[in-house]
């Protein structure tokens, strides 16, 4: 079965972020697929390299900044809410004139219509939000 | 259809919103704070007593046991299972309705 | 199908969940919206945000009909406990071009167990 998930909010405040990411190794764990996760709403702020979470907590970005790596996951920001939320690559930071840039690792900005294309490609797509 | 349901039935109209509009023979899953609405004894008991004459319903397990409420405190015929289990889930309905 | 629960302004989930349907509208998919619960808020006329500093997003709603997002179904239960009417929403409207470009109402007032069946006959379900 091919996945695609949307993260609708950020780390901490809601289980949202953990729920998915749960759900995802267990999907993976069973041999599935991950098309694509894809952050939106708040969800964006699962993208920011710049948190320090206390030692004795899960790490949540770099969790998925992890798992992206050990499974070749595809991890999308959403352009428009990461721009809301200041959420940034180099090549956003160079396009709005901002000092810097805060996307973590296993992380990349587009578009919306990436999704669309998840809903289209995927056989399920789950929303894990508020 | 499987629906998925992870506010507090104390907190939101989510479940019985769910419930109202899940058709008979939908998977019905409590995730996050959603497992409360498989407390048996509550005040939203009764909704989901009388729903599982249609729909089945079940309760994420690592959610309940996260919030200190073991096995013998659900609705009876509510069944708990892991992520595993919601992986299973997903898989055996077609489509998905995340209530938030 | 995009659920939409949510009241406008309160939260943002109203607004950027527009953005992903017009979006979506763009990719030439079978789109349509339910509006349940607080999400009845949002298609009521005379908002007027100015007084609070925030954007006004409902003209945007006008819009949906010219994507061809001209189905939007409202629960009329939800309406009720609210104490609203269709009267109290948004006159929405698109032009059907196989009918002369005749101008068409895009809401569509259904009762609980309509929205039931056409929830169920969704392949994808979107929540805002």
């Amino acid at each position: 079965m091919k996945f695609s998930v949307m993260v609708n909010e950020g780390p901490y405040t809601h289980q949202a972020s953990d729920s998915a990411y749960q759900f995802i190794q267990a999907a993976l764990s069973a041999g599935h697929k991950i098309f694509r996760v894809f952050f939106y709403h708040d969800g964006v702020n699962n993208g920011t390299r710049l948190t320090t979470p206390p030692q004795d907590d899960r790490n949540i970005v770099n969790r998925w900044s992890e798992l992206a790596s050990e499974y070749d996951l595809d991890l999308v920001v959403c352009v428009a809410a990461a721009q809301r939320r200041g959420i940034v690559d180099p090549d956003e930071a160079k396009r709005n004139s901002k000092d810097g840039d805060n996307i973590a690792p296993g992380f990349r900005i587009s578009g919306l219509g990436q999704l669309i294309e998840a809903g289209i490609e995927s056989d399920r797509l789950l929303v894990f939000g508020d | 259809m499987l629906h998925t349901v992870n506010k507090s039935p104390f907190e939101s109209s989510s479940l019985r919103t769910c419930l109202s509009l899940a058709k008979n023979g939908s998977d019905v899953l409590l995730i996050e704070d959603g497992v409360y609405g498989a407390l048996t004894g509550s005040a939203h008991a009764p909704l989901v007593t009388e729903a599982l004459g249609d729909v089945r319903v079940y309760a994420l397990e690592p959610d309940l046991k996260a919030r200190g409420l073991s096995g013998d405190r659900l609705i009876p015929g509510i069944e708990a299972v892991g992520y595993d289990g919601f992986v299973e889930l997903a898989c055996a309905n077609d489509k998905i309705q995340n209530w938030l | 199908m995009y659920i939409n629960r949510h009241a406008p302004c309160g939260t943002v989930y109203a607004v950027e969940g527009l953005e992903v349907v017009l979006i979506g509208a763009a990719f030439e998919q079978d789109v349509c919206m339910a509006f349940v619960g607080d999400g009845v808020f949002q298609l009521k006329q005379d908002q007027d945000t100015a007084d609070t500093g925030m954007k006004n997003f409902s003209p945007a709603y006008r819009a949906l009909g010219d994507y061809e997002v001209n189905r939007l179904y409202v629960e009329r239960e939800s309406l009720q406990e609210r104490g609203l009417t269709e009267g109290d929403l948004m006159p929405l409207t698109w032009e059907d071009e196989d009918d002369d470009w005749a101008e068409k109402p895009s809401i569509h007032i259904v009762d609980r167990a309509q929205l039931a069946d056409l929830i169920e006959e969704q392949d994808i379900l979107l929540n805002f």
